[in-house]
Formats: structure tokens, sequence, C-alpha cells
């Protein structure tokens, strides 16, 4: 079986749109909200979380054999926390003023539902290759509602795009203003609420 | 003493953990479906969070700290790095003990939770608020108040939630804004509700 055959493609694709981890498992969404103020700490963000999660699955279901299931959670919490722990001194070191903006998020990622919840769903019972597929699959779905929510938040609440001003000053000359309710908590809730909706009438999901 | 009052106060209604910091999100959104229920999650939270944020306090203040190994003889050591790790720890084995205890005494309340309760172990409120101790540097009566305060605010955030989705229930809501998205709408406007608060300084 060659190592992106159509059967594994399914496990990266199906993230992305149909079963998002965001909008359609509803998972991991406290940190997808804090984070998502500038397009900058969001793509980190992103980063930091597709690379701590491809990593457990592939640890987690390399040792799923060997594991007995009652004491298993906490392993997954020791993996994921070292990784975590990792990621955190990896940036600390490079990106140090990020590092600062994304403050105790970076340390929640530990208790993102997304990576336990892939952990225990997926990685208990698939083999490595598979599970890394997922991995990188959940994430980037994770990270495309970030960016989409970053991108509406920085555009519209503070006029820029990865810091640099693309609202031309003869619109503010104009009249136009900042909406500071988008760089506010409320803004980010009803954001993600949209894009919800938009999502979900395109793959037409409906909740009970 | 005024300034403790001023911190819950500022805890539980301007800088809300859920509705502020977005912390605990997943719990919030799947457990406010019934008025109860909530109510017991925000208990075993509250409790949760009195317990754990002063414990993590004095493990970070007597153990990781830069220089607080002094007392063992060890003052150049910095294990600040493997706080995730024991914060994380000292959470699922304080969360497996309200699990005993509340199936002990009230199973129904047990049943009622169901998986929600380990998932208090992941749910981010809890580490969030560790973190935050950390991070702002509380003292140890302060770092009490706050997890005092964080619990509650989280608490009054789930059982408001709940209250409103079950009115909704015999509302009209487009389709693909049913569940998750018309929920995420309220809560973005209980935020803003709450924002009203942040005037106020005692």
């Amino acid at each position: 079986m060659s190592l992106l055959s159509k059967k594994n493609m399914v496990f990266l694709k199906d993230p992305l749109m149909d079963n998002n981890p965001i909008s359609t498992q509803v998972l991991g969404i406290c940190s997808a909200l804090a984070v998502t103020v500038q397009l900058q700490t969001a793509i980190v963000m992103s980063i930091a979380v597709i690379s701590v999660i491809s990593i457990s699955n592939v640890l987690i279901s390399l040792i799923r054999n060997k594991v007995p299931s009652n004491i298993r959670i906490i392993i997954e919490l020791a993996i994921i926390a070292s990784l975590v722990i990792l990621v955190d001194q990896v940036l600390k070191a490079f990106l140090y003023d990020i590092s600062k903006q994304l403050s105790v998020f970076v340390g929640l990622i530990i208790t993102n539902c997304i990576v336990l919840g892939r952990a225990e769903a997926f990685a208990l019972q698939n083999k490595p290759w598979p599970s890394f597929l997922d991995g990188v699959g959940n994430g980037l779905g994770y990270s495309m509602i970030l960016i989409v929510v970053a991108f509406g938040r920085e555009l519209l609440g503070s006029g820029t795009l990865f810091g640099f001003q693309v609202i031309p000053d003869a619109a503010y000359a104009a009249g136009y203003q900042n909406m500071g309710l988008m760089v506010l908590a409320p803004g980010a809730f009803i954001l993600l609420g949209l894009i919800i909706w938009v999502q979900r009438t395109i793959t037409g999901t409906v909740a009970d | 003493m005024e300034n403790l009052i001023s911190l819950f106060v500022e805890s539980v209604f301007v800088n809300n953990i859920l509705l502020a910091y977005f912390l605990g999100m997943c719990s919030f959104l799947a457990v406010s479906k019934r008025v109860d229920t909530a109510i017991g999650l925000g208990l075993a939270v509250i409790f949760v969070e009195v317990i754990t944020v002063p414990v993590n306090w004095a493990i970070y203040h007597y153990l990781l700290a830069p220089g607080a190994l002094a007392w063992a003889g060890l003052p150049d050591v910095d294990l600040s790095f493997l706080g995730f790790i024991s914060y994380i720890a000292v959470i699922a084995a304080l969360v497996q003990l309200v699990e005993m205890v509340i199936d002990r005494y009230s199973p129904a309340l047990y049943s009622a939770l169901g998986i929600f309760l380990p998932l208090i172990a992941v749910n981010c409120a809890i580490l969030g608020a560790s973190l935050f101790m950390v991070e702002r540097e509380y003292t140890f009566t302060e770092s009490a108040v706050f997890g005092l305060g964080s619990g509650v605010g989280f608490a009054l955030a789930i059982a408001a939630m709940a209250a409103i989705r079950e009115k909704l229930r015999y509302s009209h809501i487009p389709e693909g804004l049913r569940g998750l998205g018309i929920t995420m709408l309220i809560t973005g406007l209980m935020a803003m509700a709450f924002m009203s608060f942040s005037g106020i300084s005692l």
C-alpha cells in the first residue's frame, strides 16, 4: 500500500471540511478564539498545534498495544504535556515576542480537546502513519478556522494584516472607523458563530 | 482585604475566565443544554479551582520557580519549565478525587455529568487559572481568591447559558445556525453584556 493512497488521503482531507474539528466536532474552541486578534499569532499557534497533534498521534499510536487501558489518559497527558513543553521552549528561544503575546495559551495546548480527542478516538486504534496523517489533517482543519477568524478580526478590528495597514488613509479620512468590538472577546464569538453558519450551510450539517 | 474583594469581583465579572479569556469553552458548549447539569458542572469546577490554584501556587513557589529550591540547598536550580506537566498532574489527580466523592454522595449528579467529569481534567479553565496565577505573580491568598472567583465566573456563565438554551428550544432558527452557531452568537452577546461591568472598580 503506498503511503499516500486514496484511503490515507481521506484521513488528511476529511477533517478540513466535512469533519472539521472546530466547527463540526466542537473541539478546541478555547484557544481558537484567544489567539486570533492578529494573523501572526494565529499562524504561530497553528504551527505549534499541528506539530504537537501529529507527533503525539504517532507516539501514542506506537505504544497503543503496550498501555493498559485504565491508565491510558494519564500517559497520553504526559506525552502531550512533554511535547508542549518542548514547543514552549522553542518558541521562547526563537520567537520570544510572539511567545509573550501568546502567554498562557501555548501551555493550554495541553488541554486543547483536539489533541487528546484525536489520541483517544484515532491514534489508539490505528497504525502510526494513518495517525500521523489524521493529526496533520485535524491540525490543518483547526488552523484553517483560526486563520479565517484572525483574518476577519485583524482586518475589521485594526485595519491591518500581519501588522501592515491595508485600509487606505483616505478611507479613514472619509469617516471609516475600525470596529473596536472585533478586537474584544464578543467579536470573536460572533465571528466564529457566523463562520460556523456559513460552513454548515455548505456542508449541509444540521445539528439536533 | 479590599484588594481581595476587588480581585474576586474582577475575576467573576470583568475578567470572566470564559467570556473574556475563552477558557473552558468545550465543556461550556457541551454541558449547557440543561440548567441542572450546568449548575452541577459549575459547582464541580468551583471546587476543583479553589483547591488546584493554591496547590499549584505552592508547587511553583517551593519547587519550580528560579531559586525556589534554596531551602533544599540548591539555590541555582530553575525548574520552571516543568510547570505544565506538574500542574496537569495535580489537576488530574484532584479530578479523580472529586469524581470518587461525587460518585459516593450524589450518584444522580454523577450520571448526569457522565463523561464531562473526567474531562474537567482537560478543561482549559482549570489549567488556565493556574497559568494566569503564575504569570500575574499572585500571593498565596490572592491565588485562592482568584481560584474561587474564576470558578464562580465559569459557573455563572454556564448556568446563564443553559437557561437561555432551554428557552431557545421553542424558537425558529435557520438550519445551519442551529446548535453550535447560535450558541456562539449568544455567547458573544453575553460577553458584550459582561463587558459593561468593566468600568466597576472597588
